[in-house]
């Protein structure tokens, strides 16, 4: 069993005991624990079922690349799913349960899986769930989505907060063990900036853990004293919880600070994004120890042997009172060393290898009485929920047991991998180190940045050097070498650390146990814990054509899982390029993408969220409208009055009572947010004739004209009316959506096309506010505020004029979008509000009706106008919508022409615009399409249009809609099928897209 | 995030400030052109692996144009020039051809 030592545990307070429940069980732990350790203590070995066969799993690692230790913490609004339980501090009164098993953790009936195995291999979704196709929605996809997933979507809103900082620094290094330390001292004496982001709580790594000396210190002692000079440094800034989460182009990194995670309640964010820009950036991020492929290597009990040294030392956790260490590598004896020192029994070592003579280590083991078995391996794990016991065997074979021994745990190492993700993000290269069988960072190809000069530098273990003297000597250069490259030197030469430890013998690749091991084993020997991938599926893999890594990885699963492969990566690779018959290098990696490790969705978010996650613009009479029954609708960053809702009214009854009343009397709109640009210059008329596809240049001062924009590929972008201010002037009115595009659209062809014409654009559109008067009563009503001469004579339809309205000076477009007689009169922005007040007093008698975006809606569609982004979606050219009369046929040149020239837009088969009159009166769905004859390649019924606006008209009381229709303009009568989601069909007629006033006669009054 | 320098105004911002526009020093082809030529100014551009001129526009700033002379590959900018220009500027040809001897883009080199 596992359990608590009597010592030990250099990061417990043992004089502060926690309480924390898992699956409901009340336990105690100690500060310093994490959520591994603690269970650990408490004898819970297993803690959790696989992804796909539900076996039992327990604890292998003691860091970021623990594949199975994934549980739900907390409860209701604060419950996350697969939180790491080796890296999650414990904190007092911490709850956690266990994940993917049904109904217990101890009893799961998906184990069956398990049994099933051998019918579920590698791909077996692309090969079960493909044929026959007429069940991919209503089995497969609802058996796929049943058993998809691990560990459950909280429901409830996020109570915590989370911010972004930025930061700036010369240099940065990722990493806080003795390599970081020492590489961020080398830099910080040259003066330069730096900043050190350690992942965890504590400073030095594993290094204390691995023993050695620095100077003639213990490891410890030295980084204490390191961490000390450090802080007391001005030009030094060092973060612990923070991890390195990403590097990207030019030296920005992301880091991932957990503040409140380990004390839950405190104030402040709960976690916090670093967004950091650094010149040089040194990568100290340590190395993984690789496990063992033999057979059972995942019963619980069986963890690597860093991670059990690690629980011994750290936690003061035996894992197992008898303790198997099975190795290809000398660091692994520090474990057996270890636990011998502590009491603990070590049955034996096996070692894979074969040497010629003991190391050091080797002989401090064997002087310990444990027996050293070289040549040895494990051919399977006894135990089924907790080892009970090991086969062994020799390497060299096929896994005939030589005899068992007796054991609750089992302490594998396969040799240690550097951290390569980070060099790697940003295109940094590898290199394959025979010595050590690993991929290490390849000097030569860095990640370059602006300069085209390298940005990043491996240090100690993550530059594949895993001897501690070695570490200190390598960080020592890399970091002076950061600084440098930053552009600073040092003012006094500083002496880098000796460090001391035993040499060590070489280590042998072992990528399968025992060499020989037939299918029963290799189907029992997981590469991938999480995700259930075994040596048979990657060979499998290899076998079915799955040659490339990635397409390898993709069909397997492998390294697919929540820890990215950080233990099964290079095992899985050597198994394929063992099945090929081809060298690790050339087989490769898969691509290594941020983040490092998961970071919460709400830390991208950071202090974006409700009114701060994205900007509100308010025109002048936002607060009115807020404060008479607005119900909004969200327009780009705008909030425009959908309608204005009065007590005890629906919305419907409200968008008509304002088309109504609009139409029978008056109607005010604020059309504040229209984009109103400004093009002014000697070639203003020249430069407009480009962009819209009528002439502007013949628009005569005083007057306005309604204009298309379309972009080069011909199709229509925006529409809006023209005015000609003077010679020199113009104001295109663009769409709402529009302003900001429309004028991005100007200057790229300004200043990258025509940079000799002279023309300068302004945008205007929050200069001033915009109200449309609007009705049969709009004239009776400006008259009342003016007493400048608006009669239809001196401010005819289509003309603008500057007048004097309520003591302000106003200009009154007299166009209309709704087809009643209407003025849009524009004002000083500040102005907005009083204006807006002075036309409801003098409305007031007229019924003056404050009407919203779906009036303005209706009354366009029933005068059959387009709206951008409803009859246009990008594919659209004036041509389909019968614009054809906006289009000018003088000019020889305007953005898009020759594109609508092409073949395709001269087809006559492209669908055109018409008007839709159900035959029943009802309301045809929105994006509806009508069908035609027969189905097309997939048996798909034949289309032949489809509904761009519907709407129900109050004025003519019955759906109307329009819609684009093959050969439509032709059609007119003809009665089309639309069929609705539930299988029935509305039957609508073809007819003049103009519903109303077909003459005009309301508007030019 | 890449880092740029804006000629107009000459600040060095993130890329959020820029917003890229595509391949720099585009021919315009209009009414009268070929299918040919129209499709290959409408679709054809180059996506180099090395160097390549391209198009930003300093939008989150001060809204003017230009042009970047970049490394696709290893993200080195070789300089960035304004867009009122039909080539790049000797000092550009010549930054690039410090680094790439031999470089060609379209008809440049």
């Amino acid at each position: 069993m596992s359990t608590r030592l009597a010592t030990g545990g250099r990061l417990l307070d043992k004089s502060r005991q926690l309480k924390f429940a898992f699956n409901g069980k009340q336990l105690r732990g100690f500060a310093g624990d994490t959520i591994a350790s603690a269970l650990l203590a408490n004898d819970q070995m297993l803690i959790g079922r696989s992804f796909k066969y539900h076996r039992p799993r327990g604890v292998v690692a003691s860091g970021a690349e623990e594949p199975n230790g994934l549980v739900g913490m907390g409860t209701d609004d604060s419950f996350e799913p697969n939180q790491r339980v080796t890296t999650t501090e414990l904190y007092d009164g911490l709850t956690a349960s266990s994940q993917n098993h049904w109904p217990s953790l101890e009893f799961d009936v998906g184990v069956i899986n398990s049994k099933l195995s051998r019918f579920l291999p590698a791909g077996f979704y692309y090969k079960t769930f493909m044929y026959p196709r007429a069940f991919w929605k209503h089995v497969y996809e609802p058996i796929i989505r049943q058993s998809a997933g691990l560990g459950k979507a909280p429901k409830h809103r996020d109570p915590d907060t989370y911010e972004h900082f930025y930061a700036f620094t010369d240099v940065l290094v990722i990493g806080g063990g003795v390599a970081g330390l020492t590489a961020a001292r080398a830099a910080a004496l040259t003066g330069a900036r730096v900043m050190v982001i350690e992942q965890t709580a504590h400073w030095g790594g594993r290094a204390p853990v691995d023993g050695g000396s620095v100077d003639g210190q213990p490891v410890d002692t030295f980084i204490t004293e390191i961490v000390a000079q450090l802080d007391a440094m001005d030009n030094v800034t060092l973060r612990t919880r923070t991890m390195g989460a990403g590097v990207y182009d030019h030296g920005y990194v992301l880091g991932y600070e957990r503040v409140g995670d380990h004390q839950p309640g405190a104030a402040g964010p709960r976690h916090r994004l670093w967004r950091i820009r650094a010149t040089q950036i040194v990568t100290a991020t340590g190395a993984i120890e690789r496990p063992l492929s033999f057979a059972g290597n995942d019963v619980p009990g069986v963890m690597l042997a860093s991670a059990v040294r690690d629980y011994a030392v750290d936690y003061g956790v035996s894992v197992g009172d008898r303790t198997v260490v099975v190795t290809n590598n000398d660091d692994a004896y520090r474990t057996a060393i270890t636990l011998k020192k502590l009491g603990l029994d070590v049955p034996a070592i096996l070692d894979a290898r074969v040497t010629a003579q003991d190391s050091p280590l080797m002989t401090e083991a064997k002087g310990l009485g444990i027996t050293v078995m070289m040549g040895h391996a494990i051919s399977s794990v006894k135990g089924g929920k907790r080892v009970t016991g090991v086969a062994v065997c020799s390497q060299a074979g096929e896994g005939a047991v030589l005899k068992e021994i007796a054991c609750d745990a089992v302490a594998m190492s396969g040799g240690w991998s550097p951290v390569v993700h980070l060099w790697s993000h940003c295109g940094g290269k590898l290199i394959w180190d025979e010595a050590t069988a690993a991929f290490r960072p390849d000097a030569s190809k860095a990640p370059t940045g602006a300069t085209g000069e390298g940005f990043v530098l491996p240090a100690g273990a993550a530059n594949g050097v895993l001897h501690l003297g070695a570490v200190l000597a390598d960080s020592d250069v890399a970091g002076y070498a950061a600084a440098k490259a930053a552009g600073f030197t040092p003012k006094k030469p500083a002496k880098a650390p000796q460090g001391n430890a035993p040499d060590e013998a070489q280590m042998m690749p072992v990528w399968m146990m025992p060499q020989g091991a037939g299918y029963d084993k290799r189907s029992k020997a997981w590469l991938d814990y999480q995700n259930d991938v075994k040596v048979s599926d990657v060979q499998l893999a290899a076998r079915e054509g799955f040659e490339s890594v990635e397409h390898a990885k993709r069909y397997t699963t492998l390294g697919m899982a929540t820890d990215q492969g950080k233990l099964s990566n290079i095992n899985g690779l050597a198994i394929l390029s063992d099945t090929l018959n081809q060298p690790i290098p050339q087989t490769g990696t898969t691509t290594f993408r941020p983040p490092y490790t998961p970071i919460s969705m709400a830390s991208i978010a950071g202090e974006a969220r409700d009114e701060r996650f994205q900007p509100l613009r308010r025109t002048p009479m936002y607060d009115w409208h807020a404060e008479n029954g607005a119900y909004w609708e969200p327009v780009g960053h705008w909030r425009r009055p959908y309608c204005y809702q009065r007590a005890g009214e629906t919305i419907e009854a409200a968008v008509a009572r304002e088309v109504t009343a609009t139409r029978e009397s008056l109607g005010l709109l604020d059309a504040s947010t229209l984009g109103k640009l400004m093009v002014k210059g000697p070639d203003a008329g020249k430069f407009l004739d480009m962009l819209y596809t009528n002439m502007m240049s013949t628009l005569k001062p005083g007057r306005c004209r309604y204009g298309l924009m379309c972009n080069e590929n011909g199709f229509l972008i925006d529409d809006g009316v023209v005015a000609r201010i003077d010679d020199e002037t113009f104001l295109c009115h663009t769409t709402t959506g529009g302003a900001e595009s429309i004028h991005g659209h100007m200057e790229e062809w300004l200043q990258t096309e025509w940079w000799d014409w002279n023309v300068y654009v302004a945008n205007l559109t929050e200069e001033y506010a915009q109200i449309a008067v609007v009705g049969p009563r709009a004239r009776d009503t400006l008259a009342k505020l003016t007493g400048d001469d608006i009669s239809a004579d001196t401010l005819p339809f289509m003309a603008w004029a500057d007048i004097t309205l309520g003591g302000m000076q106003a200009r009154a477009y007299r166009i209309s979008f709704s087809g009643e007689l209407s003025y849009e009169i524009a004002v000083k922005a500040s102005e907005g509000r009083a204006l807006w007040d002075a036309l409801l007093a003098a409305g007031a008698e007229y019924n003056a009706t404050t009407y919203g975006t779906e009036a303005l809606h209706i009354m366009r569609a029933e005068k059959g106008f387009i709206m951008i982004g409803d009859e246009t979606d990008g594919t659209v050219i004036p041509q389909d919508l019968g614009l054809g009369w906006a289009i000018s046929k003088k000019k020889e040149d305007y953005l898009g022409k020759r594109a609508q020239a092409r073949s395709h837009m001269t087809d006559p088969k492209r669908w055109k615009l018409v008007g839709l009159e159900t035959l029943d009166g009802s309301v045809l769905p929105d994006g509806a399409y009508c069908t035609a004859d027969g189905t097309n390649d997939n048996g798909q019924r034949n289309v032949q249009g489809r509904v761009t606006s519907t709407y129900h008209s109050p004025t003519l009381g019955r759906g109307i809609a329009m819609g684009l229709v093959l050969n439509g303009p032709d059609r007119m009568g003809d009665v089309l099928e639309f069929p609705k989601v539930d299988g029935a069909a509305i039957k609508a007629k073809i007819v003049d897209p103009v519903f109303f006033d077909r003459e005009g006669e309301k508007q030019n009054v | 995030m890449l880092i740029l320098t804006c000629p107009v105004c000459g600040v060095t911002a993130e890329e959020t400030e820029f917003h890229g526009g595509g391949e720099a020093h585009l021919k315009r082809f209009g009414p009268g052109s070929s299918e040919g030529d129209f499709h290959d100014y409408l679709f054809s551009k180059e996506n180099p692996k090395g160097v390549h001129l391209e198009r930003w526009r300093h939008n989150n700033g001060c809204g003017k144009w230009f042009h970047a002379a970049r490394d696709t590959v290893t993200l080195e900018v070789y300089g960035t020039y304004p867009a009122q220009t039909s080539e790049p500027p000797q000092d550009i040809k010549d930054a690039i051809s410090a680094k790439r001897p031999g470089w060609t883009w379209r008809d440049f080199s």
